[in-house]
């Protein structure tokens, strides 16, 4: 008999499964949940972004693309890019198109993490850097972000984490699990701490299209920041194209060059349909955009309120889809309070801690929902609340 | 469009407080700007999208859409005999079209001879209608940008990343 406990490498075998998936195969078992637990868009992606893809098939777009993607959609990518983020990138040779920010994160970390490496990872985040930089024998080191800073990084939390060992920064903003935006004033002493450091940065701006009230600010736009950057976003929540596993990344080219390789032997290239797809969604569908975001204030605004109506203080999220309040006032962990809320109320939240420690206390709500689903939601969440305030 | 219109649009049963908390603005100056929307004309009134076809005991399950060409009015237009269709409780809708014809009308009836005999009856005959071209509706898959299928199923994941 093959011994399979021989066959897997160690580091995959000490990997855990993300602390959603626990939840996701509880939630699973029961019947007729009400979910607020989905890091995606509840809309369809735009008509003419599906009938570009149709009309791509229609027209026999089915081979493979070049490793870097569709030289158009590098080149709507290079505008977009100028446009949000006040940066040039070439689409020679600057960008990679890839399946979903997730191979962007993947890339990049494995490009430039050797064993040994410290990478500061800023938590509560999404849940796939720490995995992955320790698959390539990294060490994650955590800087924790808290609800009286807004969640946001601050200089000074980042300075007491930065060694000699230090490699790269993940910086996560918008930032899911708690809707944290970084403005301006708050980028621009990490940008002074960083400027004069060999510390990479892997900003992940997936929902950068997604902020409330101002209008999102990378990293990239500050003094020498750009070439120590990889700018890392994509189609799915923005253009509501998760299923389409699209994103990219925006890099010097010298790093480029290399993180292209790992692409090249892995997935040759993106999926093509997608990416036709995709060159719509830039060049059109600015519209469709300006809707969603308008529709998730709506509900953004409506969830925070909701929340601290009901007892659960709620911090203002201005950017992602998420909402991240309080249940320290209700005596239980995160993951109680999950699981009674599931069995009791067949309410399906994350806990906080499956996006690091520091999201213990904390529960994320995604408001991707309609706002009938999301004011039913909110309204047994209270009853919930008052319940276990009532009786413990 | 104005946010608060657009709310409404889509769903006028939400209470000036949802509203207030949805806009970041306050459930009185909600209602001071609906009042005032409502004097100026440009809300006309609140409807209820039913399903007609799922509803048991609706009344007027047909609905037909009737071109009319019309002779105008020197003076008035069109707008004399548009006034006159509109005011027939069974026409849900008057528009004034491009194209082939004049007037497109949409009216409700509870079988097909109630619509026949309107149409005959009192249609027809009004003084400058020339012609009119009767269609019935055979289904409704959308009504008011309401989607009318059986029932949207979420086909998410319960929780993911």
């Amino acid at each position: 008999m093959i011994d399979y406990s021989k066959i897997i490498n160690k580091k995959t075998r000490e990997m855990k499964p993300s602390g959603i998936r626990k939840f996701f195969d509880l939630a699973q078992t029961m019947e007729n949940v009400i979910a607020l637990g989905v890091g995606e868009p509840n809309f369809q992606t735009p008509w003419p972004i599906r009938r570009a893809a149709i009309t791509a098939l229609e027209r026999g777009k089915t081979f493979y693309t070049a490793n870097s993607g569709l030289y158009n959609l590098r080149q709507s990518i290079s505008e977009y890019v100028i446009d949000y983020a006040k940066t040039e990138y070439s689409p020679d040779n600057e960008i990679i198109v890839t399946v979903g920010g997730s191979e962007a994160i993947d890339l990049s970390i494995r490009a430039i993490v050797e064993p040994g490496d410290e990478v500061l990872i800023v938590e509560p985040c999404f849940v796939c850097y720490r995995p992955i930089v320790e698959l390539s024998g990294g060490i994650p080191v955590v800087v924790e972000t808290k609800a009286e800073n807004g969640f946001k990084l601050t200089a000074k939390a980042l300075k007491e984490k930065i060694t000699d060992k230090t490699k790269a920064l993940i910086l996560p903003f918008p930032n899911n699990p708690t809707g944290a935006i970084m403005t301006k004033e708050d980028l621009a002493p990490i940008a002074e701490v960083l400027r004069d450091t060999n510390i990479i940065v892997l900003s992940d701006e997936i929902y950068s299209e997604l902020t409330y009230g101002r209008k999102h600010c990378s990293i990239v736009e500050f003094d020498g920041m750009r070439e120590r950057t990889i700018l890392i976003n994509g189609f799915s929540k923005a253009f509501a194209m998760t299923g389409w596993r699209l994103g990219f990344l925006c890099a010097p080219k010298e790093l480029v060059s290399q993180i292209l390789k790992i692409h090249q032997y892995g997935i040759m290239s993106s999926p093509t349909v997608s990416q036709y797809a995709a060159i719509e969604a830039l060049k059109n569908c600015r519209s469709d955009i300006d809707m969603m975001v308008d529709e998730y204030n709506m509900r953004r605004r409506f969830c925070v309120h909701g929340f601290n109506e009901i007892g659960l203080d709620c911090f203002e999220p201005e950017g992602a889809f998420y909402v991240f309040p309080c249940i320290k006032s209700t005596g239980l962990s995160s993951q109680e309070f999950c699981e009674k809320l599931l069995y009791t109320k067949n309410v399906a939240v994350v806990p906080g801690d499956a996006f690091g420690d520091c999201g213990e206390g904390f529960i994320r709500v995604s408001y991707a929902y309609s706002l009938e689903h999301l004011k039913k939601a909110i309204r047994k969440i209270g009853e919930f609340v008052r319940e276990i305030k009532e009786n413990g | 469009m104005d946010s608060l219109l657009k709310l409404l649009k889509k769903n006028a049963r939400l209470s000036n407080s949802e509203l207030g908390v949805m806009l970041g603005i306050s459930e009185q100056e909600v209602a001071e700007r609906i009042e005032k929307l409502e004097n100026d004309g440009i809300i006309k009134g609140y409807n209820t999208v039913i399903n007609e076809q799922a509803a048991a005991d609706c009344g007027d399950l047909v609905t037909a859409y009737i071109e009319l060409k019309v002779s105008p009015k020197a003076q008035s237009g069109f707008d004399e005999i548009a006034r006159t269709v509109s005011q027939y409780d069974e026409v849900e809708n008057v528009w004034l079209m491009s194209g082939g014809y004049d007037l497109g009308i949409t009216i409700k009836g509870s079988n097909l001879m109630d619509i026949s005999l309107f149409v005959a009856q009192r249609l027809a005959p009004l003084e400058g209608v020339l012609s009119t071209a009767t269609h019935f509706v055979l289904k409704k898959y959308k009504d008011n940008g309401i989607d009318l299928s059986d029932k949207i199923i979420d086909e998410r994941g319960l929780v993911s990343p």
